[in-house]
């Protein structure tokens, strides 16, 4: 019998609220598969759109990789790719610079914000807190919908004459204010910006229903304190993105204004091109509070749902409850609490007031405290455990071995007295990559493994599930981390080539070797994807409704839910989402009253 | 033809580890998924533990390799730099013993406790002691680093002393202008507004303010002396900037309408760099650290660390700009203009480093 059919039995039977969603079921392919209110569908769709802009993103990174390996070669074949931005096959420096733009853009944004956090956000809420969809449904199609609008937007901006943004993922004024400053600054650079604001109303509608969807949803018997991790880790994220998202919209629009209104909200003083611009007393240094201000908690809306990810997958294949279940959640609080009052530490070379930044270094540095904590919470759970290596197992180990790698060079750069000589340099771009950016991935990654099954009614093939682990994970490491090595040595980011200096000349050799690891982490990136779309056809199906013993609501759903989520009566709740190996149990699902000899916790 | 060959044999190995997948998850169906899923595990827990033993390996080997690269074993170029690199020593023995606890505590317990019929996982939820241990702990070794960190910020972010060289430095795309007081120890005010680079006034010097009179102009090439604080005026004329200095372990931005300053007392002169560092070519260059259009990366500046005797030897031989400027009020007006060596035209590195 299918699930609609199932719903449909039950449809007299019961009388709750989210019941009114279950009537119109009549479905055509459009309502079903594009304007779908679904909240798994949304998600899938949020998935496969970040996906598609995670393997462009990451192209963009083999394309200027080969021009930092090897700087004195040509790639004809470029020249097929890119026309004019690669005459005779040498990437173009103005190019050059918008594949950097473009890859931290599209990573950032559209990866690892919208298809890690949109994702999940989508696809777990519900199902974990026991709700039959997101708060509305609606709002919630339209999130998806302003990503979708805003992704077409900054595709366009690929293919216009003068190129994409090419300013950097941060788009600092003047450079990106002034079209005779850059090429990528010309309509390039409004397209980057409109396509960013009708992300960030993507980011909001679909925070404010995540956020709804946690407080008022939950089914009965889900306190706060009994959900699962991953519901603390993305409400805490919705939280972030809602109060930051907004002051990037406002310094997004008032760039908008100085680029094409006349207005010197970021500009004054300045000559470009011979050329006296009449604007004066305004800061370029402001638009840098304001995008800091969204930027640094960016970051952690990267990192919390990766987090949340981490440690529900970790407890359940070790096994064990996570370790200091309210200290996480205290610890996910304090990050982040503390991510709205350190965003100067990005701008402790920008002529900021040195005793205003000593408060941004303590700050700052104050954040390893609840970082530390989850470390070692993380190192506790797996601590006796019986650990099964499943590949979103092996996913959330190596998160937690890159967050700690990257981490702890986190301490390195808020540290304003060394941020002085690391500042924009390789050891910056190490840090970043390997605690945001690959950890980010490793999170998501977790979770695909982990969730599809769920999502799909299938299992992907395992043996490519792990050889795509040991490629990243080793491949990764290779990458970044003889990057601090370029980094202590003053090797600046963003440089196109590095032959013409003699401080930095010498690592060209290391240079070519990183680009060789990243053209083959990439290859192993596409096994994924291959593996992911040929498993959603004909991947092994899934016979049993945990397959992963979790004790979590989600698993109590039909193994292909429909829409509504479970068949009958929404289950209640009656314990918190970790008890495995309890009183000699492997796991107790939420769903089971407390009995009357249990031992207490 | 060569690409059609490389693309194919991308594709040969794609379908080659594809069909390998898809065997093996055969085999695993039929030997039973709970047996082949046993044997993964202990496959993979072998790999997490062998990851950690290279790995460590691969560090070492690492350093090995690159650690001469850095700019450690030749030591900073200025006094001030010295607590960085001191307070670089201290990041990394605090940070690197906790890097090697956690990450050897992560991988050797995800090897021990890997599944076993013997074992029974360890119901454990919370422990308040440890907890506050490993709270308090990173709480006050951050402390630490925190008083560290600000001792030294506060040192060189506090005024410059009183002796300093002044020297200003302006940026725009792509390349540096350095301007000296001259003998008044005063620079002339400027006015972006009167910048005139066709009359010998890229700068937008207000040659109305007779402090401007005797200021040297030099493009490109910075000279200073050794031991000497010098203090630097920055500023620019278009984007943002940053001046980079990674041998005196310095920068800061250089942001249109809002001038900044560093300051720096240079150790070596760049013929004793040359020594130091073995590397006959060496030259202080001047790095732009923050991304400012398509020349970003070939904007270079260089800085000539040498003794007060070459140092006064060098500025008598240049001229003021605003004679320059106005070859007409040169009371030293010689019946041959001297040739123009100081604009801003960009002079190539060979001639920099003699």
């Amino acid at each position: 019998m299918s699930n609609e059919a199932i719903l449909h039995d039950h449809q007299t039977g019961t009388h709750d609220l989210g019941h009114a969603h279950e009537h119109h079921h009549h479905e055509t392919f459009i309502t079903k598969y594009v304007f779908s209110q679904d909240h798994k569908m949304i998600a899938k769709q949020f998935l496969i759109t970040g996906m598609v802009w995670a393997i462009i993103g990451g192209l963009f990174s083999v394309i200027f990789r080969l021009q930092l390996g090897y700087p004195e070669s040509t790639f004809p074949w470029l020249e097929d790719f890119l026309g004019h931005w690669a005459k005779g096959g040498k990437l173009d420096p103005e190019f050059y610079y918008s594949l950097v733009t473009m890859h931290g853009t599209v990573l950032v944004f559209f990866v690892l914000t919208a298809g890690l956090s949109g994702t999940f956000s989508n696809f777990l809420i519900p199902l974990q807190v026991g709700a039959r969809d997101m708060a509305s449904p609606f709002l919630n199609m339209l999130s998806y919908w302003f990503f979708f609008t805003a992704s077409v937007v900054m595709m366009a901006s690929l293919f216009v004459q003068t190129g994409p943004a090419s300013g950097g993922w941060t788009i600092y004024p003047p450079l990106s204010a002034l079209g005779e400053a850059s090429e990528g600054s010309k309509i390039g650079m409004d397209l980057w910006l409109i396509s960013m604001s009708l992300f960030i109303i993507n980011a909001l509608l679909g925070g404010l229903n995540y956020i709804t969807t946690v407080l008022n949803m939950r089914t009965k018997g889900m306190s706060m304190t009994r959900m699962p991790l991953t519901m603390w880790a993305f409400f805490f994220t919705a939280i972030l993105g809602v109060l930051s998202f907004p002051v990037l919209l406002s310094g997004s629009i008032l760039l908008l204004f100085d680029r094409n209104l006349g207005t010197s909200f970021y500009l004054s003083d300045i000559v470009i091109n011979g050329k006296i611009l009449p604007n004066e007393g305004g800061s370029p240094i402001l638009f840098q509070h304001l995008f800091w201000f969204l930027g640094h908690p960016e970051v952690y809306i990267i990192i919390l749902p990766a987090m949340g990810i981490a440690s529900e997958v970790m407890s359940i294949n070790s096994r064990k409850p996570i370790f200091g279940y309210m200290a996480m959640v205290g610890s996910l609080f304090a990050i982040t609490a503390l991510a709205f009052v350190v965003w100067a530490h990005h701008m402790f070379v920008t002529g900021l007031n040195p005793f205003l930044g000593s408060f941004f270094v303590l700050l700052t540095l104050l954040i390893a405290v609840p970082s530390a904590i989850k470390v070692f919470n993380w190192l506790t759970t797996l601590w006796r455990g019986n650990i099964r290596f499943s590949p979103g197992m092996l996913f959330a180990i190596g998160f937690v071995s890159l967050f700690i790698s990257g981490g702890l060079t986190g301490v390195f750069l808020g540290n304003s007295a060394l941020d002085i000589h690391l500042h924009d340099t390789y050891f910056i771009i190490a840090h970043f990559h390997i605690v945001m950016g690959v950890a980010g991935m490793f999170g998501m990654f977790a979770g695909l493994y982990h969730w599809f099954p769920k999502m799909y009614g299938r299992y992907l093939n395992n043996t490519l599930a792990y050889i795509h682990f040991w490629v990243t994970m080793v491949g990764s490491y290779l990458i970044f981390w003889p990057m601090h090595y370029e980094g202590l040595a003053g090797m600046p980011r963003r440089y196109y080539d590095f032959t013409n200096w003699e401080s930095f000349k010498m690592f060209a050799g290391l240079n070519q070797f990183i680009s060789f690891v990243s053209i083959i982490v990439f290859a192993a990136q596409l096994l994924f994807v291959f593996n992911f779309f040929y498993s959603i056809f004909k991947g092994r199906k899934v016979t049993t409704l945990n397959p992963w013993g979790a004790a979590s609501l989600e698993w109590s759903t039909p193994i292909r839910p429909g829409h509504g989520n479970w068949p009958g009566e929404i289950p209640e709740v009656h314990r918190w989402a970790y008890d495995y190996g309890k009183d000699g149990r492997d796991f107790i699902p939420q769903t089971e009253p407390v009995g009357e000899d249990e031992s207490k916790h | 033809m060569n690409d059609f060959f490389l693309i194919a044999i991308v594709v040969m190995v794609f379908l080659l580890i594809f069909q390998i997948a898809k065997a093996s998850e055969y085999v695993s169906v039929l030997k039973g998924e709970e047996k082949s899923r046993k044997q993964t595990n202990r496959i993979n827990g072998f790999f997490l533990i062998a990851f950690l033993i290279f790995g460590l390996i691969g560090a070492w080997w690492c350093n090995h390799l690159y650690y001469g690269k850095t700019l450690f074993p030749q030591g900073s170029a200025s006094l001030e730099g010295e607590n960085i690199d001191t307070m670089l020593w201290i990041s990394i023995a605090v940070c690197g013993v906790v890097f090697l606890i956690t990450q050897v505590l992560l991988f050797w317990f995800s090897f021990k406790y890997q599944e076993s019929d013997t074992r029974k996982a360890f119901y454990f939820t919370h422990n308040n002691k440890l907890e506050l241990l490993w709270t308090g702990v990173p709480a006050i070794v951050l402390t630490v680093l925190v008083v560290f960190g600000l001792k030294y910020w506060f040192k060189f972010t506090g005024d410059a002393p009183k002796d300093s060289q002044v020297i200003e430095i302006t940026g725009h795309q792509f390349d540096w202008e350095f301007r000296y007081p001259g003998k008044d120890g005063v620079l002339g005010k400027k006015n972006y507004k009167l910048t005139d680079a066709a009359n010998r006034n890229p700068l937008g010097v207000d040659w109305a303010d007779d402090a401007s009179h005797d200021d040297i102009h030099v493009g490109h090439i910075m000279h200073a002396v050794v031991g000497k604080p010098i203090k630097l005026v920055i500023n620019s004329q278009d984007v943002i900037h940053d001046v980079g200095l990674p041998h005196f372990r310095m920068k800061m931005d250089a942001v249109p309408g809002i001038p900044t300053t560093l300051w720096f007392t240079p150790k070596w002169t760049t013929e004793e760099m040359k020594v130091r560092t073995g590397n006959t070519n060496f030259v202080y260059e001047i790095s732009c650290d923050q991304i400012c259009g398509k020349g970003h990366f070939s904007m270079k500046g260089i800085i000539i660390i040498e003794s007060q005797q070459e140092f006064d030897k060098w500025i008598a031989g240049e001229k003021p700009e605003y004679y320059k400027a106005f070859p007409d009020r040169d009371p030293n007006r010689g019946p041959v203009p001297k040739t123009d060596s100081t604009s801003t035209a960009v002079k190539p590195v060979a001639m920099a480093t003699k």
